[in-house]
C-alpha cells in the first residue's frame, strides 16, 4: 500500500503546480494520460488502495490527482483556497457543490421528523447525472458519518449538529433551532466534499444521490451491528490499557487538542453571552426613542430635538439588530462547529492510541512467547503497517484541519470585528447628522438673550 | 425678604469640597454626614479677577431648609429644585449608597448648580436669608427659624382641599398643573428606561473582556496565530473597560434631566398656591355674598333661605325690633370689612398671577436652553462612544487579520 506519501508540498502552490510537484511515479501517470489511457487509469487506481472506493479520475482537475494515496494534504485544498480569497469564486476548483434546505415536517404515527433537501450539483464523472435532489433526515447523516468513521478511523471527519440541546428547548423543532442545524448540516456536507479524501467516499455518493429506498437498502449492507459493538468493545478494553509511548508528535498533538477544546469552548460560551447580551440591549432600546417622541407631545420648542434623538435612538437599535444577526451567521456557527470539530480530533486520536494500542498488546504477547510465535510475528507486521498509515493519515490530516481552522477562525473573527466597525460608524453617522442640525438651529438662537452664568 | 441687593459685584459660587464628619444629632445620638465647603468669590469688573469673600461648609439638611424658608416667602416663584436626597433610577452597577464617593460628588455638582440657580434669579438672589447662607456659617439656622417661616407656611391638606373645591381657577395654570403633571411623568419613564439600557450597555462590553483572557490563554499554544490572538485579547479589554467611563459621563446627563423632573413639583407648588388664593378668594366672595343676602332678610323681614336663627325664633318667639338692629348694623360692619377684603383679596391674586407668570415665562425660556443643550450634549456623548468603538474595533480586526 502506498502509505508513504507525506504531501510536503506547499500550501500556496498554485492548482497545476501542485499535480506536477507529485512524487510518486504512479500518480504521475494519470496526470498525464488522463484522456487517453482511461482503462489502464482504472486498474492502476485500483490497484493503489484497497480501502479507497474506486476513484474514476476522468476530470481534468488536476487537484484530484492526489486522492488516491493517503496524502490529504492537498496542495491547493479548495477549502483553503476559498478561506484565503475571501470574495474571489473559483468554480473551476470545486466539482461537487452541495446545498442543504427546505426543511420539511413529516408526522408518522410513530414519530414526528424532518427531513432536509439536498441539491447536488457536480461535473464529476462517475456520477450518473450533473444534478441529484434527495431527502435526508438527521439519522441518515448519524449513519454518514459513521460509515465515514469507520472507513476512516484516523482522519478527521467533519462534525455533525448535536442531536438536540438538552436545556431551553421546549419544543424540539423551533425554527431557530432548525435553521441552525440545516446550516450546519450543508457545512457537514460541503466539508466533506472538500476533504482530498472523504470526497471520494462511496457511502457519501450514495447519500447525496441515492432515492429513500435505495438508502435503506444501501444502510443494510454494511457490517452487521453485533459485529460493530464487538469491535467498540475491543476498543474500550484496550484503551484501559493505555498507550505505551505515544510518539512525540502525537503527544504535542494531544496538549494542543486538550487547551484548545477548554479555549474554544469558552470562546462559545462568551459569544453565546454576548448574543444575548446584545438582545436585552436591543430590546430596551426599542422603547428608548418612543419616549422621547411622545414628550415631544407636549414641549412646543422642544419638538425638533426630542424627534432627532428618537430618531437617532431608533436607527441605533436597527443597527444593533444587524450587528445581531451577523453574529448569528458568521461567528456563532463558525466557534460552535469548532467546539464539535475539537471533540472529533480528541476521538481521532484514542483511535489513533487503540490502534498502537493494538499493535503493542500483541507486541507484549511475543515477548511473553504466549502464543505461537510465527502468527504473532505476521500479525505483528500488519499491525505495524496499520499503525503507520494511521499515523501517517492522522499527521496529513492534522495539519491541513489546523490550517483550516486557523483560516476558519481568523475568517469569524475579522467579521465580527467588521460588524462592529460597520455597527458604530452607522450610529456615528445619525448622531452626527442630528448634531448638524441641532448646531445650525443654535446658531440662529444664540443671539438672543443668553441666561446668567451657571 | 427684603429689596436690598447684597451683591455689589458679580460673584463667583462654588461647591468645592465634599467632607465626611461625624457628630451627634438632635437626639444625641452618633451620626455620619458629609458637609460640602461653599466659596464665594467677588469678580472684579475690570481684570476678571476673582477674589475669595467667603468660605464655609453647609450640610445637605442646611440646604433643604433654605429652600423651605424660600418656598414659603416667594411662592410665585419657579424655585430651583435641591439634587435627589437619595440615588433614584440607579442602573444596577451603580450604588445606590448615600455615602458613596461617586454618589457625593455628583451631589456636590447639584448643590453647586442649585446656589447658581438662586444666585442668577433677578428676584432670589436680593434674599438677605440667601446672602447669609453663603456668608455666615455660625448661627445661621437661628436666624432662619427666627423668621417664623414655618408658621407661614400653608398646611398640605388646606392645599388639597383648594386644589378639590377652587371653582374658578385661572385657566393658564390648569394647563401648567396638566404639563408639570406630563414633564414629571415622562422623564421619570424616560430615566427607567435609561438606567435599563445602561445596564444593558455594561453587560454588552464587559463580557467582551471575557475574550481578552481565553485569547490570551489560547495563544500560548499557537505559534502563528498566538502574537495576533494576544493583542486582539488586549483590544478586548480595552474595549471592555472603556464603558465605566461613557456611563459616568452619561450620568451626569441624568442628572441633567433629573434636575426638571424635580423643577415639574416647584411648578406645580405655584399653581397650588395660586389654586390656594383663588378658593380664599372665592370662599370671601361667598361669604361675603351669604352676609349681604341675610342682611337683606334681615330689613325687609322675608324669609327666602333656611336659617337657624329664623327656625329658634320661630319657636321661641319673635326678636325685638331693636334687637334686628342691632344685628343688621353688625352685619353691614361685616358687609363693609368683607368688601374691603376682597378688593384687596383680588389685589393681591392679580398681583400674584401677573408676578407668577413672568417667572413662569422665564422659567420655560431657561427649561427649553438647557433641555435642548442636554440633548446636544448627549448627542455628544454617544459620538464620543462610537468614535472609541470605531478605534477599537478597527485595532482588533487588524490584530485578527494578522493572526
Amino acid at each position: 500500500m502506498e502509505g508513504e506519501r507525506l504531501a510536503s508540498q506547499a500550501r500556496s502552490s498554485g492548482l497545476p503546480a501542485g499535480g506536477a510537484t507529485a512524487e510518486s511515479p504512479g500518480v504521475d501517470a494519470p496526470l498525464l494520460g488522463s484522456s487517453g489511457s482511461s482503462a489502464l487509469l482504472q486498474a492502476e487506481v485500483l490497484d493503489l488502495d484497497e480501502d479507497e472506493d474506486d476513484l474514476e479520475v476522468f476530470s481534468k482537475d488536476a487537484s484530484l490527482m492526489d486522492m488516491n494515496s493517503f496524502s490529504p494534504m492537498m496542495p491547493t485544498s479548495p477549502l483553503s483556497m476559498i478561506n484565503q480569497v475571501k470574495f474571489e469564486d473559483e468554480p473551476d476548483l470545486k466539482d461537487l457543490f452541495i446545498t442543504v434546505d427546505e426543511p420539511e415536517s413529516h408526522v408518522t404515527t410513530i414519530e414526528t421528523f424532518i427531513t432536509y433537501r439536498i441539491i447536488t450539483k457536480t461535473s464529476r464523472g462517475e456520477f450518473d447525472s450533473s444534478e441529484f435532489e434527495v431527502r435526508r433526515r438527521y439519522q441518515d447523516f448519524l449513519w454518514l458519518k459513521g460509515k465515514l468513521e469507520e472507513a476512516h478511523p484516523t482522519l478527521i471527519i467533519p462534525p455533525l449538529p448535536e442531536k438536540f440541546i438538552v436545556k431551553g428547548m421546549v419544543e424540539r423543532f423551533n425554527d431557530d433551532f432548525i435553521e441552525t442545524r440545516r446550516k450546519a448540516l450543508q457545512k457537514f456536507l460541503n466539508r466533506i466534499a472538500d476533504h482530498p479524501t472523504l470526497t471520494f467516499n462511496e457511502d457519501f455518493k450514495v447519500f447525496l444521490t441515492a432515492q429513500a429506498w435505495e438508502l435503506s437498502s444501501h444502510k443494510k449492507q454494511g457490517p452487521g451491528l453485533l459485529s460493530r459493538m464487538g469491535q467498540t468493545v475491543r476498543a474500550v478494553a484496550l484503551s484501559m490499557r493505555g498507550v505505551k509511548s505515544r510518539p512525540e508528535e502525537f503527544m504535542e498533538m494531544n496538549n494542543f487538542i486538550e487547551i484548545f477544546s477548554q479555549k474554544i469552548n469558552l470562546i462559545d460560551k462568551i459569544s453565546q453571552r454576548i448574543y444575548k447580551e446584545e438582545r436585552e440591549y436591543s430590546d430596551e432600546m426599542k422603547e428608548y426613542g418612543p419616549i422621547h417622541v411622545l414628550w415631544s407631545a407636549s414641549e412646543e420648542d422642544l419638538v425638533d430635538s426630542l424627534r432627532g434623538v428618537a430618531r437617532c435612538l431608533d436607527q441605533c437599535c436597527k443597527a444593533t439588530e444587524k450587528r445581531m444577526s451577523g453574529l448569528s451567521e458568521a461567528l456563532l456557527p463558525a466557534v460552535h462547529e469548532y467546539v464539535l470539530y475539537s471533540e472529533m480530533v480528541m476521538g481521532v486520536m484514542k483511535r489513533r492510541d487503540q490502534i498502537q494500542a493494538e499493535l503493542d498488546s500483541k507486541v507484549e504477547a511475543l515477548t511473553y512467547k504466549k502464543a505461537d510465535t510465527d502468527l504473532l510475528i505476521e500479525e505483528i507486521g500488519k499491525l505495524e503497517d496499520k499503525v503507520e498509515c494511521a499515523n501517517n493519515a492522522l499527521k496529513a490530516d492534522w495539519e491541513r484541519w489546523k490550517h483550516n481552522m486557523q483560516n476558519d477562525i481568523k475568517s469569524a473573527f475579522t467579521d465580527m470585528a467588521e460588524e462592529n466597525i460597520h455597527y458604530y460608524e452607522q450610529c456615528l453617522a445619525t448622531w452626527e447628522s442630528f448634531l448638524a442640525s441641532q448646531t445650525d438651529l443654535h446658531m440662529e438662537e444664540t443671539s438672543e438673550d443668553k441666561p446668567e452664568s451657571h | 425678604m427684603t429689596e436690598n441687593n447684597f451683591w455689589l459685584k458679580k460673584i463667583e459660587i462654588n461647591v468645592s469640597e465634599a467632607e465626611k464628619r461625624t457628630g451627634r444629632n438632635a437626639m444625641n445620638m452618633q451620626e455620619t454626614y458629609t458637609a460640602y465647603l461653599i466659596e464665594t468669590r467677588s469678580v472684579e469688573h475690570t481684570d476678571g479677577q476673582s477674589v475669595l469673600t467667603d468660605s464655609l461648609w453647609r450640610r445637605y439638611s442646611e440646604f433643604e431648609l433654605l429652600r423651605n424658608y424660600l418656598l414659603v416667602y416667594y411662592p410665585h416663584i419657579v424655585v430651583p429644585p435641591l439634587p435627589e436626597k437619595r440615588a433614584e433610577f440607579v442602573w444596577h452597577k451603580l450604588s445606590a449608597d448615600n455615602m458613596d464617593p461617586d454618589f457625593v460628588e455628583r451631589r456636590r455638582i447639584g448643590l453647586e448648580n442649585f446656589l447658581l440657580r438662586v444666585a442668577s434669579h433677578p428676584i432670589l438672589c436680593r434674599d438677605k436669608i440667601f446672602y447669609l447662607f453663603l456668608t455666615q456659617e455660625g448661627n445661621w439656622k437661628e436666624t432662619v427659624n427666627e423668621t417664623g417661616f414655618q408658621l407661614k407656611a400653608d398646611s398640605r391638606l388646606k392645599a388639597l382641599n383648594a386644589t378639590f373645591r377652587v371653582k374658578n381657577p385661572d385657566k393658564r395654570f390648569t394647563e401648567l398643573k396638566h404639563y408639570s403633571d406630563e414633564l414629571q411623568s415622562v422623564i421619570s419613564h424616560l430615566l427607567r428606561v435609561r438606567a435599563r439600557v445602561a445596564d444593558r450597555l455594561y453587560g454588552v462590553y464587559k463580557v467582551h473582556g471575557n475574550y481578552g483572557r481565553v485569547f490570551s490563554e489560547w495563544s500560548a499554544i499557537e505559534k502563528e496565530m498566538g502574537d495576533g490572538l494576544q493583542s486582539a485579547g488586549h483590544h478586548m479589554d480595552v474595549y471592555a473597560s472603556s464603558i465605566d467611563d461613557i456611563l459616568e459621563d452619561e450620568e451626569h446627563y441624568a442628572d441633567q434631566l433629573k434636575e426638571y423632573l424635580f423643577y415639574a413639583e416647584a411648578l406645580r407648588a405655584v399653581c397650588r398656591k395660586h389654586e390656594l388664593m383663588q378658593y380664599d378668594l372665592e370662599m370671601a366672595a361667598q361669604d361675603l355674598a351669604s352676609k349681604k343676602q341675610q342682611c337683606e332678610e334681615l330689613a325687609t323681614g322675608t324669609v327666602r333661605t333656611f336659617s337657624l336663627k329664623g327656625m329658634t325664633t320661630k319657636l321661641f318667639g319673635q326678636e325685638t325690633p331693636e334687637q334686628r338692629e342691632a344685628r343688621i348694623k353688625v352685619l353691614e360692619e361685616q358687609i363693609s370689612e368683607g368688601e374691603q377684603q376682597l378688593k384687596s383679596k383680588n389685589l393681591e391674586g392679580r398681583e400674584f398671577v401677573k408676578n407668577a407668570w413672568a417667572d413662569i415665562e422665564r422659567f420655560k425660556e431657561q427649561k427649553n436652553h438647557d433641555l435642548k443643550e442636554a440633548l446636544i450634549s448627549y448627542a455628544v456623548m454617544q459620538i464620543s462612544m462610537c468614535k472609541k468603538g470605531i478605534q477599537v474595533w478597527t485595532n482588533a480586526k487588524e490584530c485578527f487579520s494578522k493572526m
